[in-house]
């Protein structure tokens, strides 16, 4: 088994591997959020109480989980880089960043959208959307030190550092801002109120957050694939990929 | 001094610098009294290969190894029988002399005024003592920073360019120590464009290219 | 005799060592406490010189004055000792690396944390708060100049050897002293309204623990990455 694990660190196998899963992930990803789009937009019944409104929930509750997910997944592989030396593990941390902060925008932009008809406003300081603009910054951030180092291997070594401390935060963050929007009347502040969630509500939120997982899994294949390419670019065995 | 067993083993070191491939499957042995020049034109990775050697520096490939250990910084065993002497001098502008070797060896060794008079004593800048170091010349500063080298207590030594700055006496200087403390069954790994030693006989060298 | 320092002996030198090279530059010193003043009478220019208006927001003001203040300082704490090689010999010394750093984020505390904890109850009072809220804000100004120190340091590790790392090392390190911010500055506002603030002040300690017990590890890896050039 550790055989395998060791070929799979290396760069050319890697890149065929990675090659070979990821229509696996792609097709499946695509019908998976076609459909997910099609229950939740049309199918799926209107809430009682916001209307048809808050069918954008489908879009925006996966994309929010993805945000957290995807950053954890990160500081993991950047962990594993740094103490493992494993080149891949960081070209995995790198893949993931740009990704992570897409899903992340598309939370907040959905979030806003949710609730411009429901408050009149494009933002409020609601606990998720402010938590989510956190994690924008700390993805932000993320790939700002990257790109500051020219030699990559002190790109690495610092980002991971860089993860790993914001992954430890991101609780602490997430925690204090729940805390912070508690703190006034209730009736002062809006909040993004989640229908109470019965199950023809909840298979299409499945659906889609299993979509969003299969297209995190094929985009981090095709990225990983570009990442190798890019640190390999002086190596021999492109010839005959290339 | 424990130098049995002291031998430093360079295994097949690979190093990039950005996208540079700068050290190619360099190895070497030196034992206990081995004064080891490493020489080549700019740019080919003398400091690197030095750097790496300390630990500072992970290397691509390959290893460094003291005493049949990877050498590695975080390991007390080893960084408590090196001395590093960089580029830079280590000195802070605004202290002493003497203040700059007390905060800088005091973390390595107890030390004591007389230790520290002895030591600029030896590197010829007695009078230098309570001086700020920014008003040292480049020379001065370069033989404090031997005298830095000279109080830390240490059997492997890694020199980069120790005579930079240095006039002719200095590079004597320079010389005099290294065949000291190679005499006393140290071991000396010293990077250098100038001659230093080139006319002894004992002088081990690895031109990189 | 040629026994390595121990750790108690290590932090005395370094503290004492930032101390003495702080005192001969005590102008360059003093400038992140100038800035913090200057800071604070921005808010009143910019909004109302009416002390009632401004005590509602005079908590927040001084915290978020404070937090950049300290950004301030933090910038270049590590950078001459990187710059003029004393930090790969600090790596090299046999001293746990994150002992070396913890003791240097000590006395930058010391010299910079510490004088906007002391005059804070004066820039509070230019903005209407009141003198029994003194201890609330001082003590919780002191866990988070304190606790901002530690991670600021591990940004300065970062972004040491980076051209124009300044603006770098605050987009890095604002975010995540946000949590700080909240748990200070509701500190100060319960203490207003007369009402215990225990709730937030051991929510900041315990930040604080946690960032003076795990932030010089993260800043001695980060520091070795910066070192290796």
């Amino acid at each position: 088994m550790w055989t395998w694990f060791h070929k799979l660190s290396s760069p050319p196998h890697a890149y065929r591997i990675l090659g070979r899963l990821a229509p696996w992930f792609g097709w499946p990803a695509l019908g998976l959020i076609l459909l997910g789009v099609y229950w939740g937009l049309v199918k799926a019944p209107a809430d009682y109480q916001q209307g048809e409104g808050f069918r954008i929930l489908y879009v925006h509750a996966p994309a929010a989980w993805m945000s957290m997910f995807i950053y954890v997944v990160m500081a993991v592989a950047a962990a594993i880089g740094l103490i493992w030396r494993m080149k891949l593990a960081h070209a995995a941390a790198a893949a993931c960043a740009p990704v992570g902060a897409s899903f992340t925008f598309l939370a907040l932009a959905t979030g806003s959208i949710w609730g411009k008809p429901m408050w009149g406003t494009w933002w409020v300081w609601d606990a998720r959307l402010t938590s989510e603009l956190i994690l924008l910054f700390l993805y932000l951030g993320y790939m700002a030190l990257r790109s500051s180092f020219d030699d990559p291997r002190r790109a690495d070594r610092a980002s991971a550092v860089l993860a790993i401390v914001g992954v430890i935060n991101v609780p602490i963050i997430h925690y204090s801002v729940e805390w912070w929007t508690t703190l006034h009347q209730p009736a002062s502040v809006t909040r993004i109120a989640k229908p109470a969630i019965a199950l023809p509500m909840l298979v299409p939120l499945f659906i889609m957050l299993a979509g969003y997982q299969l297209y995190f899994g094929w985009l981090l294949c095709r990225r990983l694939q570009g990442e190798i390419l890019r640190r390999e670019r002086n190596a021999g065995w492109l010839q005959e990929v290339a | 001094m424990m130098a049995d067993g002291a031998v430093l083993e360079a295994r097949v070191i690979n190093a990039w610098r950005g996208d540079r491939h700068v050290l190619r499957d360099v190895s070497f042995d030196i034992a206990a009294g081995d004064f080891l020049k490493v020489t080549g034109p700019n740019g080919v990775g003398k400091t690197t290969l030095l750097r790496v050697l300390c630990g500072l520096l992970p290397p691509e490939s390959g290893e460094a190894r003291w005493r049949g250990r990877n050498v590695a910084p975080h390991d007390p065993g080893f960084s408590a029988e090196l001395a590093y002497l960089g580029h830079a001098n280590a000195l802070k502008a605004d202290l002493s002399a003497r203040e700059n070797l007390a905060f800088l060896v005091g973390l390595r060794r107890r030390l004591a005024a007389p230790d520290i008079d002895a030591a600029l004593e030896r590197v010829g800048i007695a009078r230098c003592g309570d001086l700020p170091a920014r008003s040292l010349s480049a020379g001065q500063r370069r033989r404090l920073t031997l005298a830095r080298l000279w109080l830390t207590p240490a059997v492997l030594w890694i020199l980069d360019e120790p005579a930079t700055n240095l006039d002719a006496d200095g590079v004597g200087l320079a010389e005099s120590l290294i065949r000291e403390h190679t005499r006393r069954g140290g071991l000396v790994v010293a990077a250098a464009h100038q001659r230093l030693l080139d006319d002894d006989a004992a002088t081990r060298r690895l031109e990189l290219s | 005799m040629t026994q390595p320092a121990g750790l108690l002996e290590s932090m005395r030198l370094v503290v004492r060592r930032e101390l003495t090279l702080a005192w001969r530059r005590w102008d360059e010193a003093a400038q992140p406490l100038l800035f913090y003043l200057v800071v604070t009478t921005l808010f009143p220019l910019a909004t109302t010189p009416d002390l009632a208006t401004l005590r509602t927001v005079g908590g927040g003001v001084v915290w978020v004055a404070a937090l950049l203040s300290s950004l301030l300082a933090l910038e270049s704490v590590f950078r001459s000792d990187v710059e003029d090689g004393t930090m790969e010999q600090w790596v090299l010394s046999g001293q746990p690396l994150a002992w070396l750093l913890l003791a240097k984020v000590v006395a930058h505390w010391l010299l910079t944390g510490l004088p906007l904890v002391l005059i804070s109850p004066v820039v509070g009072a230019a903005l209407g708060l009141p003198v029994g809220i003194w201890p609330t804000l001082v003590l919780s100004l002191a866990l988070g100049t304190a606790t901002l120190s530690v991670l600021g340091g591990i940004g300065a590790a970062l972004t040491v050897g980076i051209r124009r790392g300044s603006v770098l090392l605050s987009l890095l390190v604002l975010p995540l002293a946000m949590p700080l911010l909240i748990f200070g500055a509701r500190a100060v506002s319960l203490a207003l309204g007369g009402e215990s603030a225990t709730g937030p002040l051991q929510l900041l300690a315990a930040i604080f623990c946690l960032a003076w017990s795990l932030g010089p590890l993260a800043m001695s890896a980060a520091m070795r990455v910066s070192t290796e050039g």
